[in-house]
């Protein structure tokens, strides 16, 4: 029972955490918006921005949520050997949503598009890069998860943080449908 | 904790659906601007709903009702932080600064 509480209390503060983390978000996506015409002579967004490559980002990011779901399913039957594999299909399509994240990031900087070329990509590269920080201490909290599942199984302590890994997964998920939208969908339509 | 495994299937589907249906009306480019820009906000904010809904379980019942509460009352922040700053710097464009910088050059110029 106390156990239970002090897991509860864990869950609610780790969710207002998320809830200030939305609007760490809401001022990146306000600077963004703002700045996204000040592209100092250099490209637009458009010239620079693949919405296929976007839309498989969003598809591989959608997909991991969807499993990540699947391995909180396993986890709440206590059944280890498949918490371990939906846990390990997650990080593997987290880890190639940040390969393409991170190969559109050194293109963009090989071809003098960095985060230095304007304020356009300066916005950009802060919002996106936020995002994708994100994602790369998911994963690493992931790894150490399925390491502390292996070790200790599915006890109430580690059930706690597993609980919190998964919203703090399909959290990001849903940040990304905006940067899907406001970033890539939008270069395009203006 | 009574979360079905249907509660996934049906959210990853219609996330997948929004999600093509959004990239569908900006790479075909059947509407015109504003209809657009309506279109893919729209699909976002859905998505949005079905998302906390079906994967973060934002309307359990009345024991986690301070998930919903929490983010409602996040969302007006959200809006006036993000609209706000829209709405505040275009005026401040439109009002006070120059819109390119050869005029910089041209008033500094031509204060001298």
């Amino acid at each position: 029972m106390k156990t239970n509480e002090s897991s509860d209390k864990a869950i609610f503060g780790f969710w207002i955490y998320l809830m200030s983390d939305l609007v760490i978000f809401a001022v990146l996506f306000a600077t963004y918006a703002v700045l996204r015409t000040n592209t100092f002579g250099g490209p637009t967004g458009m010239q620079l921005f693949s919405l296929p490559n976007a839309l498989a980002e969003t598809l591989i990011l959608l997909t991991s949520s969807f499993t990540c779901g699947l391995a909180m399913l396993s986890a709440y039957k206590k059944n280890t050997k498949n918490t371990l594999i939906f846990f390990g299909v997650t990080f593997i399509l987290g880890a190639l949503f940040l390969g393409l994240e991170l190969t559109e990031f050194s293109q963009l900087i090989a071809s003098g598009n960095g985060p230095d070329r304007s304020a356009f990509l300066s916005a950009f590269f802060t919002l996106v890069g936020t995002h994708g920080l994100h994602i790369a201490t998911g994963l690493l909290w992931m790894a150490v998860a399925m390491v502390q599942i292996k070790v200790k199984g599915l006890s109430d302590h580690v059930m706690s943080k597993l609980i919190r890994l998964g919203i703090f997964w399909h959290f990001l998920d849903v940040v990304w449908i905006f940067i899907f939208t406001i970033v890539y969908l939008m270069s395009h339509a203006l | 904790m009574h979360y079905k495994i249907h509660n996934y299937i049906i959210g990853f589907i219609l996330s997948v659906l929004l999600t093509l249906a959004a990239y569908a009306s900006v790479v075909l480019q059947l509407f015109s601007l504003p209809v657009l820009l309506s279109i893919i906000l729209i699909l976002a904010a859905v998505q949005l709903v079905v998302q906390l809904v079906f994967f973060l379980h934002i309307d359990e019942g009345k024991d986690e009702s301070w998930k919903l509460y929490a983010f409602l009352s996040t969302v007006p922040f959200i809006l006036i932080i993000f609209l706000g700053s829209i709405w505040i710097m275009n005026h401040l464009d439109y009002n006070m600064s120059p819109t390119h910088i050869s005029q910089y050059m041209e008033i500094s110029q031509g204060g001298f």
